[in-house]
C-alpha cells in the first residue's frame, strides 16, 4: 500500500505523456495548460483533506503568474527554471502571510476570507494600471532555459510537466508524512487532534503553504505557457473553477488532481463544441451526480474497479461476505 | 453625510433582503446555500417579465407593486420544494465541503439555465420606479421607491421574527434548530419543517430580486454579485439570526455608500475589506452563538 502512490505518480505522468503524443495537435496546448492549472487543484484537493473549502485558491495562481510577469519587466529575468522557482517562491511568502490570518477559521468562514483576499488583489490587480496594466493584464515575453529559446511547444509542456512531478513528489511525501496524516484527522475531528498534543493551527498553517506554493508554480506555469496574464487569474469564478476540478478528481490521492484537470478541460473544450449553449447546465448536472453518487472523486472509480477485480479474483462465495458494509448517515 | 447615512440605509435594505432567507436556511437546515444568490435572480427575471407584460396591457400601474410580491411567490412556491426534495435532501449531515460543493452545482444549474432561457436579453422595468415620482430630503431628491423598498424589508423583517418566535410552527422551527434529534423524537415532523422554511428562504431571496428589477436591467449574471454580497452579509452579522442579518445588511450597506461618495477606487472591495476586518476582531461575526464544541 505505501507504494501505491509514487507507482500512481508515475502512471500519471506516463498517461499525461502518453495521451499528448497521441491526441491531435490542437488539444496540445489546452494539455499543457491544464498541467499548470492541475497544480492549483492539487492546492485545492491538500485543503480539502484538512477539510478546508478555499474559494480564493486564484489568488496564488494569480501571484505567481505576476511574479513572472514583474520579473520579465523591471529584472528582465526570462530563465523558466529562476521564473518557475520565483513563482514557487511568491506563493509560499503570500501563503505565509495570509495563512498567518486565515489558520484559524474553518468552513464558510475560511471560504469567504480566501475568497476576500483573492478578490482584494483582483481589485488591486485591476486599479494598478501603471504597473499591472488594468484589467487588460500584460504579455510576458518568452521564456530561455539555461540561456537557450525553446525551440519548441514540446519542451516547454515536458519543462512544464517535470516542475508538476517535482510538486507531486513534493505532495506525495507531505501526504505520507505526519503531518499529512494529521491534516486528514483534522477533518475529521480537530478537537480530539488538540488533545493528542497537535496544534492545530500549525498543521492547518503548513498545509495552507504547500497548497499556495503549489499555486504558485501552476501560475508562473500557466503564464509562460499562454505567453499573457491578465487579473482573471485570481476571480472567483477562476477559483470556483479550481474547487470544482478538485472534487470532480477525488481528494483521496494527491495525484487525482494532474489526471482530474487535464480529462476536465479536455472534456469541457468538446461540450463547447458540441453544446455552448449548455455546458454550464452540464456541468452542474456532472458535479451534482458526482456529489451525490461518488463523493470520492473519478479517483475512487479505480479503488472501485480494483475491489470488484479482486473480489471476481476471489471467487463469488467470499464476495457476499467481503461486500462492505454500508453505512448511511441517519440524519432524515 | 446624511447623503452616504440614506444611501447606505437604501442598500441596506436591499441586503437584507436579499441575505435574511440565506441565514434562516442555515439556522434551520445547516447548509449553505451558493444557489440562493440564482433564486435572487430568478425572482428578478420573473418579476420583470410579468410587469412587463402588465404594463403593455395598459393596466393599472400602481399594481405593479403586487406583481413583485406575486413573481417572489412564484419563484419560491415552484423552485423551493423541487430543490430541497430534489437536491439537498441528499446531503443533510454530510460534510460541509461537499454540502458547499453540491449547492455550487445547483448555482452552475440555475445560471445555465437563465442564460438558455433569457441569453442575450436584458429586461427593464423603471415602471414600479418611476410611477410614484420623488420627495425631497435634506436637499436631496430621493424616489419615493426607496422608501417602499425600505418598509418593505422592514415589513419582511418583523413578520420573519414575528412568525418564528410567536408562531406554533415558528417555533417548532426554532426546536429543529436546537436539536434535531429531539425535535423529531417529540414528533416534528422535520421534512415539513425543512420543505417550509426553505420555500421561505427562496421566496425572500426571489422577492429580493423582484424588488431590485426596477433599479437595474436584468441579465444573465446579475446573481453572482449578489451571491457575495449576501454572503459577506451573513458571515459579517452571524449565521442563523434575523438580528445579525439586519446589522450584517446595515454596516455592508454604509460602507458601501461611503466607498461610492468618498473611495470611488475602493468601491469594487469595499465589501471584502468591510467583512476581513470584522471576522479579524470575531471570527465567529457580529451576532453568533460560540458554537458548541463537540468531541
Amino acid at each position: 500500500m505505501k507504494r501505491s502512490g509514487a507507482v500512481g505518480g508515475i502512471l500519471v505522468i506516463v498517461g499525461i505523456v502518453v495521451w499528448w503524443s497521441l491526441a491531435p495537435s490542437w488539444l496540445d496546448f489546452l494539455t499543457a495548460v491544464a498541467v499548470a492549472k492541475g497544480l492549483v487543484v492539487l492546492g485545492v484537493v491538500l485543503l480539502i483533506r484538512a477539510g478546508l473549502v478555499s474559494f480564493g485558491q486564484g489568488l496564488f495562481f494569480a501571484v505567481g503568474a505576476y511574479a513572472v510577469g514583474f520579473a520579465g519587466k523591471w529584472w528582465s529575468m526570462h530563465d523558466a527554471l529562476a521564473l518557475a522557482g520565483l513563482g514557487l517562491a511568491a506563493g509560499i511568502v503570500v501563503s505565509l502571510a495570509i495563512g498567518l490570518l486565515v489558520a484559524r477559521y474553518r468552513e464558510i468562514f475560511f471560504a469567504m476570507l480566501t475568497l476576500a483576499f483573492s478578490m482584494m488583489l483582483y481589485g488591486g490587480l485591476v486599479k494598478g494600471y501603471g504597473a499591472t496594466g488594468g484589467s487588460e493584464g500584460m504579455p510576458i515575453t518568452p521564456p530561455t532555459l539555461l540561456g537557450r529559446p525553446f525551440s519548441s511547444d514540446t519542451e516547454l509542456f515536458f519543462f512544464t510537466l517535470a516542475c508538476a512531478s517535482f510538486m507531486i513528489v513534493m505532495a506525495l511525501l507531505y501526504a505520507r508524512s505526519p503531518l499529512g496524516y494529521a491534516a486528514q484527522a483534522i477533518r475529521s475531528n480537530e478537537i480530539r487532534v488538540g488533545y493528542l498534543g497537535a496544534s492545530v493551527t500549525k498543521i492547518v498553517l503548513a498545509t495552507f503553504i504547500l497548497a499556495g506554493a503549489a499555486s504558485g508554480l501552476g501560475g508562473a506555469l500557466d503564464a509562460m505557457l499562454v505567453g499573457h496574464i491578465d487579473p482573471d487569474l485570481t476571480y472567483w469564478t477562476t477559483s470556483g473553477e479550481f474547487v470544482f476540478v478538485a472534487l470532480l478528481s477525488g481528494t483521496g490521492s494527491v495525484v487525482a488532481p494532474l489526471v482530474g484537470t487535464v480529462i476536465f478541460e479536455i472534456v469541457r473544450s468538446y461540450a463547447l463544441r458540441w453544446f455552448p449553449d449548455f455546458w454550464q447546465i452540464a456541468l452542474g448536472g456532472v458535479l451534482l451526480a458526482v456529489v451525490l453518487f461518488l463523493p470520492g472523486g473519478l479517483w475512487s472509480l479505480h479503488e472501485r474497479v480494483l475491489e470488484y477485480a479482486r473480489r471476481f479474483a476471489r471467487g463469488n462465495g467470499s464476495a457476499l461476505e467481503q461486500a462492505p458494509a454500508r453505512t448511511r448517515r441517519q440524519e432524515l | 453625510m446624511i447623503l452616504i447615512i440614506v444611501d447606505g440605509i437604501v442598500k441596506a435594505s436591499w441586503l437584507f433582503l436579499l441575505s435574511v432567507g440565506l441565514s434562516i436556511v442555515y439556522g434551520v437546515l445547516r447548509i449553505l446555500n451558493l444557489a440562493h444568490g440564482s433564486l435572487y435572480a430568478l425572482g428578478g427575471f420573473v418579476a420583470a417579465i410579468l410587469v412587463t407584460d402588465w404594463v403593455e396591457h395598459g393596466r393599472w400601474e400602481e399594481g405593479t407593486f403586487l406583481i413583485l410580491f406575486v413573481a417572489a411567490a412564484l419563484v419560491g412556491l415552484a423552485s423551493g420544494p423541487v430543490i430541497e426534495r430534489g437536491a439537498l435532501q441528499w446531503i443533510y449531515g454530510r460534510d460541509q465541503a461537499l454540502q458547499l460543493l453540491a449547492t455550487y452545482a445547483l448555482f452552475l444549474i440555475l445560471e445555465g439555465l437563465q442564460i438558455a432561457l433569457w441569453s442575450s436579453e436584458s429586461f427593464q422595468t423603471y415602471v414600479p420606479f418611476s410611477v410614484l415620482g420623488n420627495f425631497a430630503l435634506a436637499g436631496v431628491i430621493y424616489p419615493w421607491y426607496y422608501a417602499i423598498l425600505l418598509g418593505t424589508a422592514v415589513t419582511a423583517g418583523l413578520i420573519l421574527w414575528a412568525f418564528l418566535n410567536r408562531s406554533r410552527f415558528g417555533r417548532l422551527i426554532a426546536a429543529v434548530t436546537y436539536d434535531r434529534e429531539i425535535s423529531r423524537a417529540l414528533g416534528i415532523n422535520l421534512r415539513v419543517v425543512y420543505v417550509i422554511t426553505f420555500t421561505i428562504g427562496a421566496f425572500l431571496a426571489g422577492l429580493g430580486g423582484a424588488m431590485s428589477a426596477p433599479m437595474v436591467s436584468v441579465v444573465p449574471g446579475f446573481a453572482v454579485d449578489a451571491t457575495v454580497a449576501a454572503f459577506a452579509v451573513v458571515v459579517i452579522g452571524g449565521l442563523g439570526s434575523i438580528g445579525g442579518a439586519a446589522v450584517g445588511a446595515l454596516v455592508v450597506g454604509v460602507a458601501q455608500a461611503w466607498a461610492v461618495h468618498e473611495a470611488p477606487d475602493i468601491e469594487v472591495f469595499a465589501i471584502y475589506l468591510v467583512m476581513t476586518s470584522v471576522l479579524l476582531i470575531r471570527p465567529q461575526g457580529l451576532f453568533a452563538r460560540e458554537a458548541v464544541r463537540r468531541i
